[in-house]
């Protein structure tokens, strides 16, 4: 069904490279490696959450919260206890790991609606912990002086040099995320897609594999969070809202939720509308968004990723005429 | 997402009379008063989850738009009532109808057309429409909350020290109202009982002659009317304004779900005990986490009773999603 083959990812990887020196170059889309820092963050979340929702079937609404504790607890690290960036960004990871099984674990033996209600309270829970507790994080009015990320002496204090550093990761999780889908524990996850009834019966831990993959993902989300506080330098309550998760839900339903390739092209796209091409019609913002859910969800249900199958399909319907 | 709870507690806000009356109260009148306010909102939330009850007895599906049918009857109501002028009486039904229409819409527009219904898609397209009307409300009422006058004025009622607001009555007036309402029709009426039978066996339901895409479009009717009608009772209380939605909605989804889902004298219960304990939670614990105490409710259900306090596990068993 899905083979993703190594040449496009080579091309993309090339493109990516040399894209802010281009962009550097013309004064129109000067700010875009900025604004794509952003999308090589948003896009960590987005695999993760792709193969949650593509192959396991599941939506959530929690993971702006697990982006949010990977901003808020590498941050709380490095300001207050003067912990290295990178050991913060990793205990980060470990805490929303636990979180994520404690929240996965009972709602995914559950069926479908019950995780996305669950997430969704825990979301909001998570949010409301933000702002309440005002001595860890600053309540609403955020937390500052959250340093920056450095190795070996080299600072990461440029937009281009987090840009690189950024979409390296990036790439390093989309190629890795590739191998799992393409692994037996992939097919494992396309046949649980398919049915998940027949998935248990060829032996497959059906509860288990989901709390994996979302456990996995929600560390994507954490990893994001924690790139996002150090790039920023500052973070506060509203960007981990429920706002954020229904973002998140369109980039990857936009994109074509049952291919991480559709994931990544979502993300550009709604990241691009809402930091940029939508950005001085922000009161509209909300009725884009429903509408585009919407549209998509009824008339593309496979998203942008599933366009070239429709349109093959079409064109074979028609010449049977 | 403020749900502006401090001032159904203390008064502070549009009534400067309770103020007063707080300042001299014990701590027995005080807990009444807790409890008071506890049940008013409660009905609120009881009205909801019959909302989700029976769009979910009929559908299966988790209707995430149930809240924004709160809103807009609150928020419409406000336009008829306060800026248009009209008569309580005539205002009173006309905004239920209208919002009613945005349910027929709701079906017509999200819910048919989608051609494979899976949960996920579903829940998706539930999820789109909620953001689309959020944005919609927004542009036409702005961001700032709404009041509307009580209906029957807001000279305060002593209770054993406790304070009744008028407009309380008017709640739990309306909230028997709706389930003698909902009794007499389930029981006695042929719409009634067809839609029961959908609720049981779809397919049967249709073999028998019932028309279940009728019958899907009734659900969505009286699924909207009864949270229109809540949110214009509730509006005159805590104000309303474009965002509230979500946050009844998955407070209305807890209260299905403490009754068990798809159970109204559950739903009826499940909404009085958890506005209760929001209201001691808020008043004895923490207001800060006022909105959280629902959702940790909600969480531990899930994890530990999913089928609800008062919900038959073998029943929610057999249900498709």
């Amino acid at each position: 069904m899905l083979r993703i083959r190594q040449t496009p990812i080579t091309v993309f990887a090339l493109l990516i490279g040399v894209f802010p020196l281009i962009a550097g170059r013309i004064a129109v889309i000067e700010n875009y490696p900025d604004v794509m820092i952003f999308v090589g963050i948003y896009c960590l979340i987005t695999i993760g959450l792709s193969l949650l929702m593509g192959y396991a079937g599941q939506i959530s609404l929690g993971h702006a919260a697990f982006y949010g504790l990977g901003a808020y607890v590498s941050s709380i690290l490095t300001t207050r206890y003067g912990i290295n960036a990178w050991l913060g960004m990793g205990a980060a990871m470990t805490v929303t790991a636990l979180v994520a099984f404690a929240v996965g674990a009972p709602s995914l033996k559950l069926k479908g609606h019950y995780l996305a209600m669950a997430t969704l309270a825990f979301g909001i829970i998570v949010y409301i912990i933000f702002n309440e507790e005002t001595a860890w994080t600053g309540g609403p009015d955020g937390m500052g002086g959250i340093p920056g990320l450095s190795l070996f002496g080299f600072e990461f204090d440029s937009v281009n040099r987090y840009y690189y550093l950024v979409w390296s990761i990036m790439l390093a999780v989309f190629c890795f995320t590739v191998n799992i889908i393409q692994s037996p524990a992939g097919r494992a996850l396309r046949a649980l897609h398919t049915s998940e009834a027949a998935c248990g019966a060829m032996g497959v831990d059906v509860a288990r594999l989901k709390v994996i993959v979302f456990v996995y993902s929600a560390v994507l989300a954490s990893l994001a969070g924690s790139l996002y506080a150090h790039y920023m330098n500052f973070v506060n309550p509203s960007s981990f809202d429920i706002n954020f998760a229904i973002k998140l839900l369109i980039m990857i339903a936009l994109g074509g939720m049952h291919d991480i390739r559709g994931a990544v092209i979502g993300t550009f796209l709604i990241s691009f509308l809402s930091l940029e091409w939508l950005h001085v019609f922000e009161d509209y913002e909300s009725i884009v968004y429903g509408a585009i859910l919407l549209v998509v969800t009824v008339f593309l249900p496979n998203g942008i990723a599933g366009l070239p199958t429709m349109a093959g399909r079409w064109l074979k319907h028609k010449s049977r005429g | 997402m403020r749900f502006r709870w401090s001032w159904l507690q203390t008064g502070i806000g549009p009534w400067p009379i309770e103020n007063a009356l707080m300042e001299t109260t014990t701590f027995t009148s005080q807990l009444l008063q807790y409890l008071i306010t506890g049940l008013t909102i409660g009905s609120i939330y009881s009205m909801v989850a019959i909302g989700f009850n029976i769009i979910y007895n009929v559908t299966e599906i988790i209707n995430f738009a149930q809240g924004e049918f709160v809103m807009l009857g609150g928020l419409v109501m406000v336009t008829l009532h306060t800026v248009a002028g009209l008569n309580l009486l005539i205002a009173f039904p006309l905004a239920v109808g209208l919002v009613t229409l945005i349910g027929v819409l709701l079906d017509r527009l999200a819910i048919r057309p989608i051609r494979n219904p899976s949960v996920l898609t579903l829940i998706i397209a539930t999820i789109a429409a909620s953001i689309l009307i959020k944005g919609a409300a927004m542009l036409i009422w702005g961001k700032n909350p709404h009041d509307l006058p009580a209906f029957s004025g807001r000279d305060p009622i002593s209770f054993f020290g406790a304070v009744i607001q008028p407009q309380y009555l008017w709640v739990f007036g309306f909230l028997v109202l709706i389930v003698v309402i909902l009794t007499l029709f389930f029981d006695k009426t042929i719409a009634g009982k067809a839609m029961s039978a959908c609720a049981d066996n779809p397919h049967a339901a249709s073999l028998v002659g019932i028309n279940v895409n009728r019958m899907i479009l009734l659900s969505f009717i009286l699924s909207a009317a009864i949270g229109a009608t809540a949110g214009i009772i509730i509006t005159p209380i805590s104000l309303m304004e474009f965002d509230r939605g979500a946050m009844l909605a998955v407070k209305g989804f807890a209260a299905a779900i403490l009754g068990g889902l798809g159970s109204f004298p559950g739903a009826v219960a499940g909404g009085l005990i958890l506005g209760l304990i929001e209201s001691l939670g808020a008043g004895l614990i923490s207001s800060g986490y006022k909105d959280a105490f629902a959702l940790l409710i909600l969480l531990a259900l899930l994890f530990f009773r999913p089928s609800g306090l008062l919900g038959n596990a073998q029943v929610s068993r057999i249900k498709r999603f």
